[in-house]
């Protein structure tokens, strides 16, 4: 399965359709942390709606995503966490630690376009 | 070395369902008929997802440490309760530390380590079977709320 990446304005967004393989996951990771310098995105909206289950392995590879793309200059929100998939990920305490969400893709450009621009670093003489 | 809790529901055998792990894609079609089975059952969407999430763990690790295994999916028969028996098996190196392994936060794959106790939290029955060398067996029990 591949996920389509849609590109608009400053933001990349992938929407996870259809169940998912550990490859396919990976997959996305290193196709959106290569896109995000390709489009010089400033933000990435990852929308898990499709997503059958959030287990170890998909909760590490998506927080190690979000992790790169931040190294690469761009912001990453998660979006459409089912309620089922939600409690899941909880009984098998898992936490997506610092990588934000959002309900769903609306809310989700919303949290980006709230996050200030970074400041361009000042070189001392 | 195995860990055992006690057994209270038997599983209808022509109700078991072997699913056979080799590959990633493997994983994924057997927590789809765990979930299948968990919905035809009139478990409840939150624990069907459960039951899914279960077999993922449990069909990854054979993936990743075995190479090879197999998911079996089963009724258990104790009515009017409604029940599901999940086994995971193969022959591959077996877990060493089997205490480590179930405490969380140790992996031997760079992973959370967090599998097989998660796992354990999530189901009502739990009994794993493994030495070195001798293949590992997990067997869990899920019952509808
Ligand atoms: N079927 C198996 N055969 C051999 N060793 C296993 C098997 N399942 C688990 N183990 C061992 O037990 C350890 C803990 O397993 P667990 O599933 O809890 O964590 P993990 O697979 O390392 O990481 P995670 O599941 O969080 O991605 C593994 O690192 C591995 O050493
Ligand atoms: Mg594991």
């Amino acid at each position: 399965m591949d996920v389509p990446i849609l590109k608009q304005r400053d933001y990349l967004i992938a929407s996870i359709q259809a169940v998912l393989t550990d490859r396919d996951l990976l997959n996305l990771r290193d196709k959106l942390v290569q896109q995000v310098g390709n489009f010089r995105s400033k933000g990435v909206i990852l929308d898990v709606t499709g997503l059958d289950v959030m287990d170890s392995f998909s909760v590490r590879t998506l927080r190690d995503m979000a992790h790169m793309i931040r190294l690469r200059g761009a912001d990453t929100v998660i979006v459409g966490i089912q309620p089922e998939v939600a409690f899941a990920m909880v009984q098998l305490g898992l936490s997506l630690e610092g990588v934000p969400t959002a309900l769903d893709l609306e809310e989700g450009l919303a949290y980006l376009g709230r996050i200030p621009k970074r400041p361009v670093p000042k070189h001392r003489p | 070395m195995a860990i055992f809790q006690v057994n209270t529901a038997t599983t209808l055998m022509d109700t078991i369902e072997t699913v056979p792990i080799r590959t990633v894609t493997d994983i994924v079609i057997a927590r789809q008929r765990g979930r299948d089975r968990a919905l035809s059952m009139r478990f409840s969407e939150t624990e069907a997802t459960l039951i899914a999430t279960i077999i993922s763990e449990l069909a990854r690790n054979i993936v990743l440490y075995a190479q090879h295994g197999e998911i079996l999916i089963g009724s258990l028969d104790n009515p009017p309760r409604r029940g599901i028996s999940i086994v995971s098996r193969d022959e591959g190196p077996g877990i060493a530390d089997v205490q480590r392994a179930l405490l969380g936060g140790y992996s031997t794959s760079g992973g959370l380590g967090l599998g097989l106790c998660g796992v354990r939290r999530m189901v009502d029955e739990f009994q794993l079977e493994t030495a070195p060398g001798k293949g590992t067996t997990v067997a869990v029990k899920k019952w509808a709320r």
